[in-house]
């Protein structure tokens, strides 16, 4: 579980990029954190496996505040996928990057192949095994910076825009594994501005603007809310636009995705026939 | 972190000091004038009062806290300067007197010390764009002079190109001093321990920073060239600009009391014994 209670940061240059931010994750939850650019997100989540400390307020991980721990036994808890994948890949080979924070954490020689072996299949990268990361394509270097944190199979997974970049195909094969995670009770927090990617999976959402976070609730009412949704900047996904342009014509409210669409549809024709 | 540090003292912030206000080739004169005068005497005594000398700048200039930094960040380096120089000379035959050995090893670190200050104070009051413009307004002609002179150079020297290379690389100081400290935290974030183990290990711990570093620099650069050159870079041979070096009278006074200074200083080192 994480807890950030009233917190406040201020970079050392003077921005205050949070103030009084408060957010509860529970575990196994998914949670995505949306909101304009600068408006914090980044900030928070930095927060969570104690890279950034508060300058006032206080997060805690588990019951444990980050103040009181070293970032390394945070991360082993709280893994954390950066935006620019660029920031982290340095190995010859994409094995070796993926196997550097295994190392870290002292798996055993054993157990950092077995692993790697596994993320990469997973992952689709086997075939990249060998190659230098620096070769690769934006979207695949994000894709070995996401499978080096799975890797070590940390009990909260954070994405910052893991959408960044990647294929519809890839983005597909994301979102299954995010809703695998969580099956297996992994708690997941996304940082994104991908609406359409975010529908599908029906999170909680957290709408973020200037520092705090403006709304908080389920996917179906908070991307339905055109009001807030302005307030943060974001446009509702395509499917909900439809569907709240048409509710005076008798459509369901808080349809936001494809599959809900289908169902609402159906039912609707289903009754219209008898 | 040490390295941080040191990329932090270099970093340019606009402000408006008599030192800013200062002509850029006065302030490298003088930068220049400590560093040599720091290389040309051994003796703990003058390399004190060299070091003094340029603290009065960093004071008018107002950059005190990043100067700091900058030498908390140098203090490593002049200590290992020092401690070479120790080692080298206790176990050196013939300099047994034990008093002698520690001043000489001092001396030689506060000469590292004055250099770093001296141009550390240089870059922290000068504008990119004021470095650029003196650099040009003396690399162009001197080129001119030198192809005049010397035919074949012809299309091998590109003095627009060289400035704008040292410029670029001045202006881009800020954002790898972000990248790294971005790219720390990516690799915190997966375990890595940069202030825990022995000396060999805190060292390998910079490669997992220093390589992600140096290829995004790499890939900039490129990408700069890319950029440069769809925006029809280099297609006017001859530039005019539209803000003009013009030394005032405050920099005249400034580079008369230098030239004065140093010219007193070598009539000391070449006539003038100092006892330590
Ligand atoms: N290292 C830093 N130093 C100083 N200010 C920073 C730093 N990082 C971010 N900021 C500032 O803090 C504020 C919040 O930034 P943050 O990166 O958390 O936003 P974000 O919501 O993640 O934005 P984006 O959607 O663009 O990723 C911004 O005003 C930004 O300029
Ligand atoms: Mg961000």
């Amino acid at each position: 579980m994480i807890e950030a209670k009233g917190v406040y940061f201020r970079y050392p240059n003077g921005v205050e990029a949070l103030r009084d931010a408060t957010i509860r994750i529970d575990d196994g939850e998914l949670v995505a954190i949306m909101g304009p650019n600068g408006a914090g997100k980044t900030t928070l989540v930095k927060h969570f496996n104690g890279l950034l400390k508060p300058t006032k307020g206080e997060v805690f991980v588990d019951g444990v505040n980050t103040k009181e721990v070293s970032i390394a036994s945070l991360a082993r808890k709280v893994g954390y996928v950066f935006q620019n994948p660029d920031h982290q890949l340095f190995c010859e080979s994409v094995e070796e990057e993926v196997a550097f924070a295994l190392r870290n954490f002292g798996f055993d020689e054993a157990e950092v192949e077995r692993r790697v072996t596994w993320v990469l299949e997973f992952f689709e990268l086997t075939p990249y095994k060998r190659k230098s990361p620096f070769t690769l394509s934006v979207g695949e270097r994000k894709r070995v910076t996401i499978a080096s944190i799975i890797a070590w199979n940390p009990k909260v997974i954070i994405l910052d825009e893991p959408t960044l970049g990647q294929d519809y195909f890839q983005k597909e094969k994301l979102r299954d594994f995010i809703l695998r995670l969580r099956k297996r009770g992994g708690t997941v927090v996304l940082v994104t501005h991908d609406v359409e990617f975010v529908s599908e999976l029906k999170p909680r959402i957290v709408l973020m603007a200037d520092g705090r976070v403006m709304a908080d609730g389920p996917a179906e009412s908070i991307l339905t809310d055109r009001a807030i949704l302005k307030e943060a900047s974001i446009f509702p996904p395509q499917i909900a636009q439809v569907f709240l342009e048409l509710v005076n014509v008798g459509l369901p409210k808080g349809v936001i995705n494809v599959e809900d669409a289908k169902g609402a549809l159906l039912r609707l024709l289903r009754s219209m026939r008898s | 972190m040490s390295f941080l540090d040191v990329l932090e003292g270099l970093r340019f912030k606009k402000a408006s000091s008599p030192i800013h206000k200062l002509d850029p080739r006065v302030k490298f004169a003088l930068a220049l004038s400590l560093s040599t005068l720091a290389l040309a005497f051994k003796e703990l005594l003058a390399l004190i009062a060299l070091f003094t000398a340029h603290v009065p700048l960093i004071l008018l200039g107002g950059v005190i806290r990043q100067w700091a930094r900058m030498m908390k960040g140098a203090s490593l380096f002049a200590f290992f300067i020092f401690l070479t120089n120790f080692l080298f000379i206790h176990f050196h035959p013939g300099y047994a007197a034990l008093s002698p050995t520690f001043v000489l090893p001092i001396s030689m670190a506060l000469r590292f010390l004055t250099i770093v200050g001296a141009f550390s104070c240089f870059f922290l009051t000068t504008s990119p764009d004021d470095l650029g413009l003196a650099l040009e307004r003396h690399l162009v002609p001197f080129t001119k002079w030198l192809i005049e002179r010397v035919p074949r150079l012809k299309g091998a020297i590109d003095p627009y190109g060289l400035c704008f290379a040292f410029i670029a690389s001045v202006r881009f100081i800020p954002t790898m001093v972000e990248e790294a400290t971005s790219i720390v935290d990516a690799q915190r974030a997966r375990g890595l321990e940069l202030d825990r183990g022995g000396l060999l290990k805190r060292i390998r711990g910079y490669v997992p920073i220093l390589i992600p570093m140096v290829i995004n620099a790499l890939r900039r650069s490129d990408e700069l060239a890319e950029a440069m050159e769809s925006r029809a870079w280099g297609a006017v041979k001859e530039r005019t600009s539209l803000y003009e070096l013009r030394l005032k009278k405050g920099d005249a006074i400034v580079m008369a009391l230098t030239a004065l200074a140093f010219a007193i200083a070598v009539y000391v080192r070449i006539s003038i014994p100092i006892p330590l």
